[in-house]
């Protein structure tokens, strides 16, 4: 089938979809862009973490279908023109990234956890990152980034 | 929180005043840019213009013989390129780390479940999935052999034709039966560690491109080039010529990736092919993929005088290897030579041994050996302070190790020995905060499951310390090699670091470029992509890289700042000892110098050098000698609150305790400890490969649970910098033992809460809840 959406703003149009394609395997094989990750396929993980018209889904669980006129934002759409979004900043300086697999996910659901809440507790980091595994850094750091990032956010806001 | 150094730390040398980004700084990454952009590109990533996917049919029982194996059908599909088999495999049609024992592809008997039988290429990765289901593999099934303590039993079945014993080691030190005399109390107990998995989150993958020599390159996520050119080598049939390898993005290992997994199959479908083939294993692959950590029963008798003086140990470690000996006799060794944990004990008695069974194949993973002895003799000494009356921390002081001190191996421990120093740490650290989780449920067990407001929920304090051995052991001729380069590029000096380690995401590249920068007082350095283009570094395993690459790039930096003197003494006319590197130039004392961009702007400077750490040797009889190169020593408290009634248990404090040697990069250091911790955690409470009847229970991360950042509080580190005495800048290997001593901390502290035995990890709510048959009885397990 043909799959038609934008992707981080571009229109993007594939043929050839099978109907059992995951939206994720079409990101990552039909419309190279790798960088929302695979870790498990069934959901557990939250590595292949993208935004589907607004909203935070593990694209592993979404039928290539389901995306039809959709507008998604992965990972690769996050960075600004000028570098790193602050939150990208914020994990590399906390050290919250190692071998950086779990990275692009908890980017994307930090994304989400931020615009939604300026200002969140540890808890609140916690229990919104509740849905990405990291077997790497025991999330010390990564927790730290989430905190940095919205320190610097809130900065951006005051300062604009 | 960090503690400062203390008495025999040694500042690190530096050759500069401040080299910026230098040995010793919190230096991030050069790749998380790439990382955090979702730019990086993992070995799952890869893509090549006309390549095909490969598949792995693997068997679906723990033993049986295979009686045939049909491909027509398979064939037939018009997408399908090739299904090979055994009879295809060029070379050995065997392969493993230690002895070749394990079959490429399954000829004519397979001895786990998830064993690869046929592989499978195709357009895509669905068609090759298709594919695969249409090989038709008839099996005539046969008992498989579950419990490695019957495994050893004169009459079991035998999986390989010699036996099933894989390896085996008896340590005899002193005279345990005189010395059991003098006991006043004695405790025995008996605990159980449930085989652990990795669980790294990016798959097994690779891409294999067939070269038009007749050879193979093959860019692959593995934490050992050099162990796994040899075994490409032997079973394609070819030459070290004509295999180039290159480390893809490697999404963690933790010892997962130091077996073969893509590596042979990949290689056969894309010469047999004449196409680049992918291979990228599924989560639930994965499972059957790689080995896991040894399962154990261990068996403790500790036998100790009134004022809690250890006299005797006896212990049998009885782990499952599965049907392959991968690592085992490595893991043997460190399970036999930490045994008795870092305590001093003159009459000891330690058989450490690993039986072949049909269950999955285990090997290497973090701790590797250490971990399963570690949760056995700190229940023991628990015990042991329990039976005496005396404080856990207070017993493990009077027997602690300290320079001079016998392992149980016999071998004599040289300085820095901290334990008795961690102990005091973790005296003095400041009471956990107040139970109660100001109301947030969260904070309690159960969480938002809404299960307690407190009501029912006990807190426990505990404690452990732990040790292992660094690198290689047992005489293994280990070494590490580096290549450094400086040249100018844009009249800016670069210094090109290139080594064949790979980097899993400890962190080794940044650690290397911190090398270059002090030894070379050069802002710029790119390492480059680990590759068999250089000599061998070994593997990223056994806490080894930092110490061993890490001393091979400062040699090779060294060799090229000497290079570069004498190049500007023959210059400028003067004696080379009067002259030095400074930030960007060499000089004489009075100031008379030439800039390096001109000392390399036609003939870059270029050294490689071997690193070679102190011999080791194998164990003598009796298993005594000097098997390893050194140790290192972590101690945990855990904090745990639990609630009782439904068994369900949060930790809720963590703090390690360590000595690391001297700290090249301290952010790459804690992200060690406080990983490693977590996965500490993961064994205490929640992960294991559930495996009933050789068959894998739970090959998903639905069912086989890793820590969430739920799961995991905090984790806070008091290190240590005691510096070693000759590796590079004093450090020490550190990344396991923050995985050791993690879980019996946590598992006393349950202890503490309940009361109950907890003798195996992991601990479910059946094991916590006072009546455990109740909890079966509502339907409830
Ligand atoms: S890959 Fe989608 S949740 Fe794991
Ligand atoms: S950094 Fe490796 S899984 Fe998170």
């Amino acid at each position: 089938m043909r799959l038609k959406c934008t992707v981080n703003g571009e229109a993007q149009e594939v043929d050839g979809v099978w109907e059992g394609e995951s939206l994720l395997y079409v990101l990552r094989e039909r419309m190279a862009l790798p960088g929302s990750k695979n870790a498990c396929e069934q959901g557990e993980c939250g590595s292949c973490s993208v935004y589907l018209n607004g909203n935070l889904v593990c694209s592993c669980l979404v039928a290539a279908g389901q995306a039809e006129g959709a507008d998604i934002t992965t990972v690769e759409g996050l960075a600004r023109e000028d570098g790193l979004h602050p939150i990208q900043r914020a994990f590399v300086e906390a050290g919250a990234v190692q071998c950086g697999f779990c990275t692009p996910g908890f980017v994307v659901a930090t994304h989400d956890l931020l615009r939604r809440n300026a200002d969140p507790s540890e808890m609140e980091i916690r229990e919104a990152l509740a849905g990405n595994l990291c077997r790497c850094t025991g999330y010390t750091k990564i927790v730290d980034a989430v905190r940095l990032a919205a320190e610097r956010l809130e900065l951006e806001r005051r300062q604009a | 929180m960090r503690g400062a150094g203390q008495d025999g730390r040694t500042a690190v040398r530096t050759l500069f005043e401040r080299p910026a980004l230098g040995v010793g700084e919190r230096v991030v990454r050069q790749d998380g840019d790439l990382k955090v952009k979702g730019e990086f590109a993992f070995s799952s990533d890869l893509w090549m213009e006309g390549m095909l996917w490969g598949v792995t049919v693997r068997s679906s029982h723990p033993h049986a013989r295979i009686t045939s194996i049909e491909t027509g059908a398979a064939l037939a599909l018009a997408s399908v390129h090739a299904v090979l088999t055994h009879e295809d495999v060029p070379g050995r049609k065997t392969y493993g780390i230690k002895r070749a024992d394990q079959p490429v592809l399954a000829s004519d008997r397979v001895r786990y479940q998830g064993e690869p039988v046929a592989l499978v290429v195709a357009d895509s990765p669905e068609a090759a999935r298709r594919g695969a289901r249409k090989v038709e593999v008839s099996y005539e099934p046969l008992d498989p052999v579950v419990d490695p303590e019957l495994a050893l039993m004169p009459d079991a079945p035998r999986v390989h034709d010699q036996g099933n014993v894989t390896a085996s080691l008896h340590i005899r030190r002193g005279d345990v039966v005189a010395a059991a005399g003098a006991a006043d109390v004695i405790v025995e107990g008996e605990y159980e560690i449930g085989m652990q998995d990795q669980a790294f989150l990016g798959p097994e993958s690779g891409l294999a491109v067939p070269t038009p020599d007749g050879g193979v390159e093959l860019y692959v996520a593995t934490q050992n080039l050099y162990f796994d050119l040899d075994q490409m080598c032997e079973s394609l049939a070819l030459t070290r010529d004509q295999i180039r390898m290159t480390v893809a993005g490697v999404g963690g290992a933790f010892g997962g990736r130091e077996d073969l997994s893509v590596q042979i199959h990949a290689c056969m479908l894309a010469l047999h092919t004449g196409r680049p083939v992918k291979m990228v294993y599924s989560r639930e692959e994965s499972f059957y993929g790689h080995v896991h950590r040894h399962p154990g029963r261990l068996r403790y008798e500790h036998g100790a005088t009134r004022d809690g003086r250890l006299v005797y140990v006896r212990a049998r470690l009885l782990l499952d290897g599965g049907p392959y000996t991968s690592s085992s006799p490595s893991v043997c060794l460190n399970a036999g030579s930490t045994a008795v944990g870092p305590y001093r004990c003159d009459d000891i008695d330690v058989e450490s041994i690993v039986a072949f069974t049909n269950n999955p194949p285990c090997g290497a993973m973090r701790g590797f050996g250490a971990v399963q002895a570690c949760f056995a003799h700190e229940a023991q000494m628990d015990r042991l302070a329990a039976a005496l009356d005396l404080d856990p921390i207070e017993l493990r002081r009077r027997n602690a190790v300290e320079v001079g001190s016998a392992v149980a191996t016999g071998q004599q421990l040289e300085a820095p020995v901290p334990v008795r120093e961690l102990l005091e740490r973790l005296e003095r650290l400041p009471p956990p905060a107040a139970a109660g989780g100001d109301g947030d449920l969260l904070l309690l067990p159960g969480g938002t499951s809404n299960t307690t407001h407190g009501e029912g929920v006990r807190r426990g304090v505990g404690y452990a310390v732990g040790f292992k051995n660094v690198g290689f052991s047992a005489g293994f001729d280990d070494y590490s090699t580096a290549r450094v380069r400086v040249s100018a590029v844009h009249d800016q000096p670069l210094v090109e670091v290139h080594t064949s380690a790979a980097e899993v995401g400890q962190g080794g590249i940044v650690i290397h470029a911190q090398i270059a920068r002090t030894e070379l007082g050069v802002a710029d350095v790119m390492v480059l992509p680990a590759d068999t283009d250089v000599g061998d570094s070994g593997s990223t395993s056994a806490s080894r890289q930092s110490w061993l690459t890490g001393g091979a790039v400062q040699a090779a930096c060294i060799a090229v700042r000497e290079e570069l003197i004498r190049r500007a003494a023959g210059r400028l006319g003067e004696p080379e000892d009067e002259m030095r590197l400074v930030e960007g130039r060499v000089e004489t004392a009075s100031g008379l110098g030439i800039e390096l961009v001109e000392l390399v702007a036609a003939d870059p400077a270029v050294a490689v050098r071997e690193y070679r750490p102190r011999r080791t040797e194998p164990l003598g009889p009796d298993g005594q000698g000097h098997a390893h190169m050194a140790f290192s020593f972590a101690a945990h408290r855990a904090v745990v609150d639990v609630d009782v009634e439904l068994g369900l248990a949060r930790v809720v404090e963590l703090v390690a305790v360590l000595d690391v040697g001297t700290m090249l990069n301290p952010l790459a250091v804690e992200g060690q400890i406080e990983g490693g911790t977590a996965q500490g955690l993961g064994l205490a409470l929640m992960e294991e490969v559930k495996v009933n009847g050789g068959i894998v229970a739970n090959p998903s991360f639905t069912d086989y649970l890793v820590p969430t950042i739920l799961d995991v509080p905090r984790i806070d580190s008091e290190i240590l910098e005691l510096a070693q005495p000759d590796s590079p800048y004093g450090l020490n290997g550190m990344a396991e033992a923050p995985s050791i001593s993690s879980t019996p901390a946590i598992v006393a502290a349950l202890r503490a809460a309940t009361g109950r035995p907890l003798t195996r990890v992991p601990v479910q709510p059946t094991d916590i809840v006072a009546a455990g048959a109740a909890i079966h009885d509502l339907g409830a397990a």
